[in-house]
């Protein structure tokens, strides 16, 4: 019904808080449990916290180059708040918050970006597909696991996401084509955060949204506000509805922007005007969502101080533990190649550790 | 049963449709139509368009997709209409099928096998003669195989149906009703990564694949007083350079006859691995025969490029010269 109600043909775009928290849509608040709200919260400021870490980390020389998901908090932990354990995830590499909402371990997050393989393994039951550092590739990706439910007759939800730059990719309009035409049970949505390292909006673009393109497709689109979790939730939500349904695939534009660099190697001053990143500081979304559950006398300063204080422990032994985790070894980064090591790999392993100080590290 | 090579990928294809239903085929044209080399013929009428599906015209994503489908405990089977069509779909082979395994360190292995019609000798338009099957076998984590007749096509597309590695399976299309061969009704696999001898010999080794196997074998039978030992690939990658080093080792000298151009060829490090680890063994350099380093003609000059038993035969009397 959202999808009806808001055309992106004609600039509509979800907004259920404003900025300021105020609910504008009482009749399309979603209808969550106390502890929901509470949890939605507590998912979004654990995600900034996180975030802020792995920034601190890499400062520091502990963690690589990362994706910062400053500012995408609504967008990442909305898209992911409504998956069920037999639904599946396609994400890119600014999802932080998506993988903390389904439960993925933060410690393998951060393992990962720390420069270890083994950090992408998703736990034994957990439906994640590894982020795609390749832009646009998990469309199409996605959209063939849709057509595997299908074949399979399950009835389950195939989520991927992306950022606005992949919109241009050819992989992008292939996987919503073929979602279109095999009737996947898929809910695409796009982070739309303005920039895709110094490329904006406006040079990936000419249309008036990235919600439309979906319609080409075949596909209902909608644009919400990205900033607005509650926007973000109720959109994906009745996408993964009618997705579990039979009712076909569906698309969202969550619009965002991206409060960090592109990545820590990127200076984003070089090319952006501080006066729109200050715009944007406005409507962050976890104030946004503060302000809401405050409204609702669900939220006070203890609660607060309680969840921030949960996030940097949890946190700090994240971090702990994925320090703590051994670097792949020799036989690692040899292994996981094919099924059954060839001699030639196995010759070139032994190679490399007959070499002192050269294997093991 | 006398079958040719595409009858035979049919029956592969039909059989294992037929035992394991985690597989499915799709690709461009390959349900209603049968395939336009009739590679799919009558199989879609046989497992549906649930199994054997007609996708959108777009290799990227019918790959990609075939992706997405091994995560929920697909095998699929895609057919890209021709080799030269493959190179939209480079990424998801290359950063995604051949990498998953290794990136989630075994929890996504991506179990898809591609099939590609390739080569040149058939007069073929433009984009529809290539051989670029050594862009392939540099990829860690991709097993690229070529059959050289009828059963082998049918045995090593059984196995690579079967790997939990993606699979490059590149049929050489000049071959694919060149000539009928007897293959097994049953579903026997050939296996993978393993050479085969097809004609034994002790002046020479030749080592080819696919298309070049018929014209090695036609060199070698008109190479009077030379006896040559040739060996078919059939995986390049990874290959199965035992064989390769024990028949140079035994007979000195080593010819690698491929259609691909010469350099970076497949070729090039078959000869590297013999230099480095027969060279003592050797009576005479290591030679190749292969296409030049031009884009291949269009028809009509086709000719001029391609390699057949004429020049492999002189190849073969230049290192016997030697």
């Amino acid at each position: 019904m959202l999808f009806e109600k808001f055309d992106p043909l004609r600039g509509e775009r979800l907004q259920i808080l404003d900025p300021t928290g105020r609910v504008v849509r009482r009749d399309l608040e979603p209808a969550l449990s106390d502890g929901d709200l509470r949890r939605l919260y507590a998912l979004m400021v654990l995600t900034r916290v996180a975030d802020r870490k792995a920034l601190n980390l890499q400062r520091q020389g502990r963690l690589g180059t990362f994706a910062s998901s400053l500012g995408h908090e609504a967008c990442q932990v909305g898209a992911a708040f409504g998956l069920r354990p037999a639904d599946w995830a396609f994400p890119y590499f600014r999802d932080l918050g998506l993988y903390l909402t389904i439960g993925f371990p933060l410690a393998s997050y951060y393992h990962y970006w720390m420069g270890n393989e083994a950090g992408l393994t998703s736990p034994p039951g957990l439906n994640l597909f590894p982020l795609s550092i390749t832009v646009a590739a998990q469309i199409p990706q996605a959209a063939g696991a849709g057509m595997a439910a299908n074949y399979l007759k399950k009835s389950l939800a195939v989520l991927a996401t992306c950022g606005d730059g992949a919109t241009s990719e050819g992989d992008f309009h292939e996987g919503l084509n073929f979602a279109g035409v095999f009737r996947t049970p898929n809910v695409f949505v796009c982070y739309n955060n303005q920039w895709a390292i110094s490329t904006p909006r406006s040079r990936q673009t000419a249309s008036a949204t990235i919600a439309q393109k979906a319609l080409a497709y075949g596909l209902p689109g909608i644009q919400v506000d990205g900033n607005d979790v509650l926007a973000v939730l109720a959109a994906v939500g009745e996408g993964l509805d009618r997705a579990r349904t039979g009712k076909g695939p569906s698309f969202i534009e969550a619009v965002t922007y991206r409060m960090g660099h592109h990545t820590t190697s990127d200076d984003a001053t070089r090319y952006r005007d501080e006066a729109e990143v200050k715009e944007w500081a406005g409507r962050d979304p976890l104030d946004r969502f503060r302000a809401y559950l405050k409204g609702k006398g669900l939220w006070d300063e203890a609660a607060e101080k309680a969840v921030m204080e949960k996030s940097a422990a949890d946190v700090e032994a994240a971090v702990a533990e994925a320090e703590a985790r051994p670097a792949a070894s020799a036989e690692d980064i040899f292994a996981w190649t094919f099924k059954d090591m060839p001699p030639r790999l196995a010759a070139q392993l032994a190679e490399l550790k007959s070499v002192p100080g050269e294997a093991g590290r | 049963m006398m079958i040719t090579m595409v009858q035979a990928i049919n029956q592969a294809l039909e059989q294992e449709l037929a035992r394991d239903p985690r597989v499915v085929v799709l690709g461009e044209d390959v349900g209603v139509d049968g395939g336009v080399f009739r590679a799919t013929e009558g199989l879609f009428a046989k497992f549906g368009g649930e199994r054997v599906i007609d996708t959108p015209l777009a290799e990227s994503g019918f790959v990609g997709a075939a992706i997405g489908m091994t995560a929920l405990g697909l095998r699929p089977v895609v057919e890209i209409q021709f080799m030269g069509f493959i190179y939209p779909a480079f990424n998801q082979i290359l950063s995604h099928a051949a990498r998953l395994r290794n990136r989630t360190r075994g929890r996504f292995p991506v179990p898809l096998t591609i099939r590609a019609p390739y080569g040149a000798g058939v007069k073929a338009l433009e984009h529809h003669s290539e051989s670029t099957e050594a862009l392939f076998c540099q990829i860690p984590g991709l097993t690229v195989v070529v059959p050289s007749s009828p059963a082998e096509a049918k045995g090593l597309l059984l196995a690579s149906i079967r790997s939990d590695d993606p699979v490059l399976f590149l049929e050489p299309s000049r071959l694919y009703r060149a000539e009928k061969e007897d293959v097994v009704e049953a579903p026997v696999e050939r296996p993978l990564r393993l050479a085969r001898i097809v004609r034994e010999g002790n002046d020479l080794t030749i080592v080819a694949w696919g298309a070049m196997i018929p014209a090695a074998l036609k060199a070698a039978e008109a190479a009077a007083g030379v006896s040559a030992e040739i060996i078919d690939l059939r995986t390049l990658s990874p290959f199965d350079e035992e064989t390769v080093l024990a028949s140079a080792a035994k007979t000195g000298r080593v010819l690698l006859v491929h259609e691909a151009p010469r350099q970076c060829g497949l070729g090039a490090e078959l000869a590297a691995v013999i230099a480095e680890k027969a060279l003592l063994s050797l009576k005479a350099p290591i030679l190749r025969v292969t296409g030049p380093d031009i884009t291949i003609p269009l028809p009509r000059t086709e000719d001029l490029y391609y390699v057949e038993a004429g020049r492999i035969g002189r190849g073969i009397r230049r290192l016997m010269e030697f």
